[in-house]
C-alpha cells in the first residue's frame, strides 16, 4: 500500500482510497473517489444532514468526518441499507407516504430514521422530531416524514406480532 | 500502534495509545490534534484552513469514556456529547448533559467531543459555561510532561488557549455536586442552533455555594462571582424557605452585570444581557424549587 | 435517453384523484437518483468562479497570469471572453455574464476557471489578482431613485401606479400601518450545479438543474453567440427550486469553459456561494391605509410598496406587478391607489420565490385587516368574510373574476376547524426547544387567521405556452415535455393524466430536454399542472381520437361506436374487442402547444385583465410565545385551500405542508442579513430554516374543490398559496399573544423584547 492510500470499509466491503488529498472529508471520498453519490452535499458544514451516514452504528455528518479517521470502522451509506434492488421498510414508507419530493434530503433522512428505529423501536412524535432535527428538508415541512416513521413503526409492530 | 499515512507532504496519524499520540505530536511543526473533527472540518471544507499534519486522538483508550472516583468525575477528552447526554452522567452532572443535548444535531453529538469543544474555545461552546461553573480542571499531556490547568485559565480569549505545541487535552475533571443544576441556552431556532446566550447554575450543598457560568457573552469562560456571593448566603441550604423575589431579581441583575457581550449577526449585546438576566432568574428559580423540595 | 417507467397490471395504476406514488421515489429513496451535483464524465474538468468581495466597485484590472500557471488549470476566462451577448436576464438582459468594468453586488462573478481538480480550481481562483476601486454601495431602496444611477438602465426597475375606482373615497374608519419583510432565501438543498459537454460541431450539451429549460437555452445561446439549436439543455436532477432556479447562474460559465477547453466541465456551488449565486425574495417596505364603513365594508385601500430588487432586474418587474395587483388581498375593494416600485440597489439581486410578491403584501394587508377589525370592534374572521371576494367581483386591476373564488368557504372551513393543539409541557415543545429556556408558566398562547391569494400562471399578456407530445406504441404511452420536475411531482401527475385519458397503465416520461420538444414554460407561478398537464391531456386526447378513428376505419365501424378503457378498445354495439397494445403496434402520435386564456398588459393606471386565474388560501396559526425572551414556538397550523380539484391527495398535502414550512420560516427565523450590501449569514449555520422541532403539524381543514373553468380536470395550481398566508397568520398569532404591533417579519426576539425598536 502506498503512503497516500488507505482503505475504508463501506457497506461491508473494503475500499481502497488512492491518491488521497489532505483533509478530505468522508463525504468527498464517498462521492468523488468511491462512487457513492447517494450521500448528498448540501452544506458541508454539518447543518443539513443530507450527507448522513452511519459509522459504527451511529449517524454522522460525513462532511464533518475526516475520511482517514474512520479507517477500520463499519461505514454504512444509503447504498447499503437494503439488499440489491430491494428497499428497506423505511425507504418504502418514505415513498408510500409522500415523504419524498425533490429527494435531496431523503438519503440522509432514511439514515437518521433507520438509526433511530434501530435503537428506539417505538419513539413518540417528539422523539422522532428531535432525532431528525439535524436533517433539514425544504420541501415537505416534515409532515410526511413523520408519517413515514409512524408507518414504519406500525409495520414493524405488525410483523412482530405476526411472528 | 501508530497508524500513519502521508500524502501531499501531510501525514495523518491515528493514535491508539496516549504514548503514541504524544510522540506523534512531539515534532516540528506541531501537528493538529483531531478528535471528532466537527469544528475543524467546517473550515477545511470551506478552504479557509490549510491542512497540516494531523493526529487523530479519539481512539486513544485513555481519552475515551469516563469514570467516577469518589466525588470526582474524570471525563476523557474524547467523550462525545451523545455519550454525555445519554448516560449516567445525566444524573451526575445534569447541567453538562443538558448542555450536551443542545450541541449541534444528533449527528454532530455522535462525534463531537468534550475535549474538542474546549480546545476550539469558541465563546459559544455549549459545554463551556457548565465547565466554568463546575471549576473544571483539564489534564494536559505532552511527550515530556503532564500538567493541570483550570478551564478558566485554559481558554484565554476567543479561540485562544494556553495549549502548548505538542500538548493535548487528556481529560476533564469535574466534581459530582450535591444539588440541582440547570443549563439554559437561547437560540433563534428550537434545535441545532448556535447559542446567542447561555447560562449554567449549579447548587452545591456541600460548600453551600451557588455557582454560575455564562456562555456567548464574553470572549473567555465567565463566572458571575458577585451574583454567586450575593445569592449563596441567602439560601436555606437545609431545605425549606427560599429567597424572596427581590433577592432573586437582584441576583439576576448581578449575573447580567457580569456579562460582557458583543453585537454580531446572531444578536445584539443588549439582547444578550437581557437574556442572561431572564435565564438567571428562571434557572435559579428552578434550582431553588428543587433545593427546597428535597 | 433515460426515462421513468412503471409497469403494472392494466387498470390498476392510480389515476386522477388517487394518491399515486412518485415514479422517481425509488431512486430518490435509495440514493441512486442522479442530481445535477452527481453528474460525471470521464474527461471532465471542474469549474469555479471568482466573485467580487465588494458590493460596489470599479475594476481597474484583473491579472490572471499566475492563475493560468497553476498546475492542472485549463482555462481562466474573463468578461472579454464571453463569445456572444455579454449580458443575460430573465425579463431584461441587464446582468453581465462576468463583470467587466464594474461590480454591482457582493458575489458578482468576475472570472471563471476550469481545472483538473477542485483543489487546482481553488488555487487558481486565489491566484487571480483584481484591482478594485471600491465604491460606496447604494443600499437604501427608499432613497435610491434620488441617487445616481448604478446601472445604465437606471435605478428604477418598474413602477406601477395603480388607481382603481373613484379616488375621492374616504372611509368612516381608517387604519394606517408601515410594514417590512426581510430578504428570504429559497434555501433549496441541492446546490447550483451542472455540466457542459462540448460537441465536435461547436454545439454544446448543458445538463443543469433549472426551472425553465428553454428560457435558459435562449439566454445561454445568445451569450455564447450560438444559434439556439446549438445549445441542447437537458434537465439534470433538481434538488429543490422555489424560484431560485428561474434565473441563470452557472449556465453560461460552464458553456464558456467547455467550449474553450474542449472538455466537459462540471461546477457545483458551495452553500456560501449559493447564497450569492441566486436571487432571493425581495425585501419589502410597505405603507398602507385602509378605509372602511362602520359596518366593516372596505371602501378604499391606499398603499405604497417598495421592493428592493438588488443589483439586477431578474423578474422584479413581474414581482412588483403581483405585489401591486394583489396588494389588498382577496377582498372587494372598490377604490384603491397602490404605488408599487421595484428599485435597483447594490444589494443582492432579488427575483422569484414561491409566492412571488404576494407574500410580502399578504403580510401587510392581513395585519391591516386585523388592525381594522380592532378599530371597528369587529371579529377579524367576520370582517374577512364580510369583504371576501366572490366570482363576478372586480380586482384592484378592474379585472372581473370569471373563474372560481371560494374565498368565504376557505375562511369559514379554516376558522371553524377544531384545534388539536395541546398545552405544551415538554421543554422541547416550548419556545426555546432544546435550550430549555421556558417553563409552561412563561408562555403566552396566541391564535390568528390570515388569508391570501395570488394569480396562477404568467400574466400581463405574456405568451405563456407549453408543448407536449404523446406517442402510443404497443400499449405504452411515451410523453415528451420540457417541464422541469423540481420536486413538485409533475412526474407523478403526468402519469395519472395519461392513464386517465388513454386508459393505459404504462407511461414513460422522457427526460426533459430542449432537443426533443418546445418550451413547457417555467416551473413556477403554480402553472405546470395546468399548462404542461393541459398539454399532455390534449396530446393524449388527440392520440385517443386518432387511434379510434384509425381503428374505426380499419374495422369499418363508426368511430362513435368505439370506447377506449382499461387497455381495451371495445365497440358499444358489440363484436369488437381489441387490446390496446395490439391496436397500437403501429404508433399513434400527437403533439400540441397548450395555451391558457389570453391576458392583457396593465394600463398606465394598473388596470387590465392581466391574470388568468387565482388561488386562495387561509391559515390559522397557534403559537406559544415566551414574551420575556422573545422566543416563539409555532404550535399548530390549520389551512384551507382553494384547489379546484385534487389530482393527487398525497402530493397536495405535501405541497401544503412544505409551503407552510417556508412561511413559518419567514415568520420567525429566516432572513438574509445584509449590511452595506454584504450578506452576513451566507451559510446554513446562520441562515436558519425550520427543523422538525420548529415546524408544527399542519392540519388541513378543507381542500375546496370547485372545478376551475379552462383548467385540466378543473385543477388549480397549489404550490404557492401555502407559502403566502402562512407567514401572515403566524405573525398575527404572535401579535395576538403579545399585544405588540410587530410590523416586520421575521419576528426576531428583539422585536418582542424591545418593541420600541431598541436593539
Amino acid at each position: 500500500m502506498s503512503a497516500d492510500t488507505y482503505s475504508l470499509k463501506v457497506n461491508g466491503t473494503d475500499r481502497q482510497v488512492t491518491e488521497s488529498l489532505p483533509g478530505e472529508s468522508l463525504l468527498r471520498v464517498l462521492r468523488e473517489r468511491l462512487g457513492f453519490h447517494g450521500s448528498k452535499n448540501a452544506c458541508e458544514e454539518g447543518e443539513c444532514g443530507s450527507c448522513t451516514v452511519v459509522v459504527n452504528g451511529q449517524t454522522v455528518c460525513s462532511c464533518l468526518v475526516l475520511a482517514e479517521s474512520v479507517t477500520g470502522y463499519e461505514i454504512t451509506t444509503i447504498e447499503g441499507v437494503a439488499d440489491d434492488d430491494g428497499l428497506s421498510d423505511v425507504q418504502q414508507a418514505f415513498i408510500d407516504t409522500g415523504a419524498v419530493q425533490c429527494g435531496f434530503c431523503t438519503p440522509g433522512l432514511v439514515m437518521s430514521v433507520g438509526a433511530l428505529l434501530d435503537s428506539v423501536p417505538d419513539p413518540d412524535e417528539l422523539a422522532v422530531r428531535e432525532a431528525i432535527s439535524g436533517n433539514l428538508c425544504r420541501c415537505t415541512g416534515y409532515g410526511r416524514i413523520i408519517e413515514a416513521v409512524s408507518q414504519t413503526v406500525d409495520g414493524r409492530r405488525d410483523d412482530g406480532s405476526r411472528s | 500502534m501508530l497508524n500513519g499515512r502521508q500524502h501531499g507532504g501531510v501525514s495523518v496519524t491515528i493514535a491508539t495509545s496516549l504514548e503514541d499520540a504524544c510522540a506523534a505530536l512531539a515534532v516540528e511543526p506541531c501537528p493538529l490534534v483531531l478528535s471528532g473533527g466537527t469544528d475543524l472540518m467546517v473550515e477545511v471544507n470551506r478552504g479557509s484552513r490549510r491542512v497540516g499534519d494531523i493526529v487523530v486522538v479519539n481512539r486513544v483508550p485513555e481519552l475515551v469514556g469516563w469514570r467516577r472516583k469518589g466525588d470526582q468525575l474524570r471525563l476523557g477528552a474524547a467523550v462525545t456529547f451523545a455519550e454525555i447526554c445519554g448516560s449516567e452522567l445525566e444524573s451526575l452532572v445534569p447541567a453538562l448533559a443538558q448542555a450536551a443535548r443542545t450541541v449541534g444535531s444528533p449527528q454532530i453529538r455522535n462525534v463531537a467531543t468534550l475535549g474538542g469543544n474546549i480546545a476550539t474555545a469558541s465563546p459559544a461552546g455549549d459545554s463551556i459555561p457548565v465547565l466554568a461553573a463546575l471549576d473544571a480542571v483539564l489534564e494536559l499531556r505532552s511527550a515530556e510532561a503532564t500538567r493541570e490547568v483550570s478551564l478558566r485559565d485554559f481558554i484565554t480569549g476567543v479561540k485562544q488557549t494556553c495549549l502548548l505545541p505538542g500538548e493535548l487535552i487528556e481529560a476533564v475533571r469535574v466534581p459530582v455536586l450535591d444539588g440541582p443544576q440547570e443549563f439554559c441556552k437561547v437560540g433563534t431556532r428550537n434545535a441545532m442552533v448556535i447559542s446567542v446566550a447561555s447560562l449554567a447554575i449549579l447548587a452545591n450543598r456541600g460548600s453551600r455555594r451557588i455557582t454560575v457560568g455564562l456562555g456567548s457573552v464574553s470572549p473567555a469562560p465567565l463566572r458571575a462571582s458577585d451574583a454567586e456571593d450575593h445569592i449563596s448566603p441567602h439560601i436555606n441550604w437545609d431545605g425549606g424557605a427560599i429567597p424572596d423575589e427581590a433577592t432573586i431579581a437582584h441576583f439576576a441583575r448581578l449575573v447580567a452585570g457580569a456579562a460582557n457581550p458583543i453585537d454580531d449577526h446572531r444578536s445584539s449585546a443588549l439582547y444578550r444581557t437581557h437574556a442572561i438576566r431572564v435565564l438567571a432568574r428562571r434557572a435559579l428559580s428552578r434550582v431553588l424549587g428543587r433545593l427546597s423540595a428535597t | 435517453m433515460t426515462g421513468t417507467r412503471v409497469a403494472r397490471r392494466t387498470g390498476t395504476a392510480p389515476r386522477i384523484g388517487e394518491s399515486a406514488r412518485r415514479p422517481d421515489g425509488v431512486p430518490k429513496a435509495t440514493g441512486s437518483f442522479s442530481f445535477s451535483s452527481d453528474l460525471r464524465h470521464d474527461r471532465m474538468l471542474w469549474g469555479g468562479t471568482l466573485r467580487s468581495p465588494h458590493p460596489s466597485a470599479r475594476i481597474r484590472s484583473v491579472q490572471i497570469g499566475e492563475a493560468v500557471a497553476v498546475t492542472g488549470v485549463h482555462a481562466v476566462l474573463l468578461s472579454d471572453d464571453v463569445p456572444g451577448q455579454k449580458v443575460f436576464g430573465l425579463e431584461h438582459r441587464d446582468q453581465p455574464v462576468l463583470a467587466g468594468d464594474v461590480v454591482r453586488y457582493e458575489g458578482e462573478p468576475i472570472a471563471i476557471v476550469a481545472a483538473d481538480h477542485p483543489e487546482a480550481v481553488r488555487t487558481a481562483l486565489r491566484a487571480i489578482v483584481v484591482d478594485y476601486e471600491v465604491l460606496t454601495p447604494v443600499v437604501d431602496p427608499m432613497t435610491v431613485e434620488e441617487t445616481e444611477s448604478i446601472h445604465p438602465d437606471g435605478n428604477l426597475i418598474r413602477r406601477i401606479h395603480l388607481r382603481h375606482g373613484s379616488q375621492d373615497v374616504v372611509g368612516d374608519v381608517q387604519v394606517e400601518g408601515t410594514y417590512e419583510v426581510a430578504m428570504q432565501d429559497q434555501a433549496f438543498l441541492g446546490p447550483e450545479s451542472g455540466m457542459a459537454v462540448p460537441a465536435d460541431d461547436g454545439s454544446i450539451d448543458l445538463y443543469v438543474a433549472t426551472q425553465w429549460l428553454h428560457s435558459d437555452r435562449d439566454q445561454v445561446a445568445d451569450c455564447m453567440g450560438l444559434d439556439p439549436e446549438k445549445v441542447r439543455l437537458t434537465l439534470a436532477g433538481v434538488g429543490g427550486a422555489f424560484g431560485a432556479r428561474e434565473d441563470l447562474s452557472l449556465h453560461v460559465h460552464l458553456c464558456m469553459l467547455a467550449q474553450h477547453t474542449g472538455r466537459p466541465v462540471k461546477m457545483v456551488y458551495s452553500r456560501e456561494e449559493s447564497f450569492h449565486g441566486h436571487v432571493h425574495r425581495h425585501p419589502a417596505q410597505m405603507w398602507y391605509r385602509h378605509h372602511a364603513d362602520r359596518d366593516g365594508t372596505l371602501v378604499r385601500v391606499e398603499a405604497r410598496l417598495i421592493l428592493d430588487g438588488g443589483a439586477y432586474a431578474s423578474s422584479s418587474s413581474a414581482v412588483i406587478a403581483n405585489a401591486t395587483c394583489f396588494a389588498a388581498g382577496p377582498y372587494r375593494v372598490p377604490s384603491a391607489e397602490i404605488n408599487g416600485a421595484a428599485v435597483r440597489t447594490n444589494n443582492p439581486p432579488c427575483g422569484a420565490m414561491r409566492g412571488f410578491g404576494a407574500v410580502q403584501t399578504c403580510f401587510a394587508h392581513e395585519a391591516q385587516m386585523d388592525r381594522l377589525a380592532k378599530a371597528l370592534g369587529m371579529d377579524p374572521v367576520e370582517l374577512r368574510l364580510h369583504n371576501a371576494l366572490v366570482p363576478g367581483d372586480k380586482l384592484l386591476t378592474g379585472q372581473t373574476i370569471t373563474g372560481t373564488a371560494p374565498v368565504a368557504e376557505v375562511i369559514r372551513t379554516c376558522a371553524e376547524h377544531p384545534s388539536a393543539a395541546a398545552i405544551a409541557t415538554d421543554p422541547l415543545e416550548l419556545p426555546g426547544g432544546t435550550g430549555r429556556t421556558a417553563d409552561p408558566g412563561h408562555v403566552v398562547r396566541g391564535e390568528a387567521l390570515a388569508l391570501g391569494f395570488k394569480n396562477l400562471m404568467f400574466s400581463e399578456g405574456f405568451d405563456d405556452s407549453s408543448e407536449a407530445s404523446c406517442r402510443l406504441l404497443d400499449g405504452v404511452a411515451t410523453i415528451t415535455s420540457a417541464c422541469a420536475e423540481v420536486g413538485q411531482g409533475f412526474v407523478t401527475v403526468v402519469q395519472q393524466i395519461v392513464r386517465e385519458v388513454l386508459g393505459v397503465d404504462e407511461v414513460v416520461l422522457l427526460q426533459a430536454s430542449t432537443a426533443d420538444v418546445g418550451s413547457a414554460g417555467s416551473t413556477s407561478a403554480s402553472r405546470q399542472t395546468w399548462m404542461s398537464g393541459g398539454a399532455v391531456q390534449e396530446a393524449c386526447g388527440q392520440v385517443r381520437v386518432q387511434l379510434l378513428e384509425r381503428l374505426a376505419t380499419q374495422c369499418g365501424v363508426d368511430t362513435d361506436d368505439l370506447v377506449l378503457a382499461d387497455g381495451q378498445i371495445v365497440s358499444l354495439s358489440g363484436g369488437l374487442e381489441v387490446d390496446l397494445a395490439v391496436a397500437t403496434e403501429e404508433p399513434v402520435e400527437a403533439s400540441v402547444v397548450f395555451r391558457h386564456a389570453p391576458t392583457w398588459p396593465l394600463d398606465e393606471h394598473g388596470q387590465g385583465s392581466a391574470h388568468v386565474a387565482f388561488a386562495f388560501s387561509a391559515h390559522r396559526a397557534i403559537v406559544d410565545v415566551d414574551t420575556e425572551l422573545g422566543l416563539v414556538k409555532v404550535v399548530e397550523l390549520t389551512t384551507s385551500q382553494d384547489v379546484g380539484r385534487v389530482l393527487n391527495p398525497m402530493q397536495v398535502v405535501g405541497q401544503l405542508e412544505g409551503g407552510a414550512a417556508q412561511g413559518v420560516g419567514l415568520a420567525v427565523m429566516e432572513e438574509v442579513l445584509v449590511t452595506d450590501g454584504r450578506i452576513r449569514n451566507a451559510s446554513f449555520t446562520d441562515y436558519l430554516v425550520p427543523t422538525a422541532l420548529d415546524m408544527p403539524p399542519v392540519e388541513i381543514a378543507a381542500l375546496i374543490e370547485q372545478a376551475e373553468p379552462g383548467a385540466p380536470f378543473g385543477a388549480k395550481g397549489i404550490g404557492e398559496a401555502p407559502a403566502i398566508s402562512s407567514t401572515a397568520a403566524v405573525a398575527a398569532a404572535i401579535r395576538n399573544a403579545t399585544g405588540l404591533n410587530l410590523p416586520r417579519v421575521p419576528v426576531r426576539p428583539v422585536d418582542i423584547v424591545f418593541p420600541e425598536g431598541a436593539t
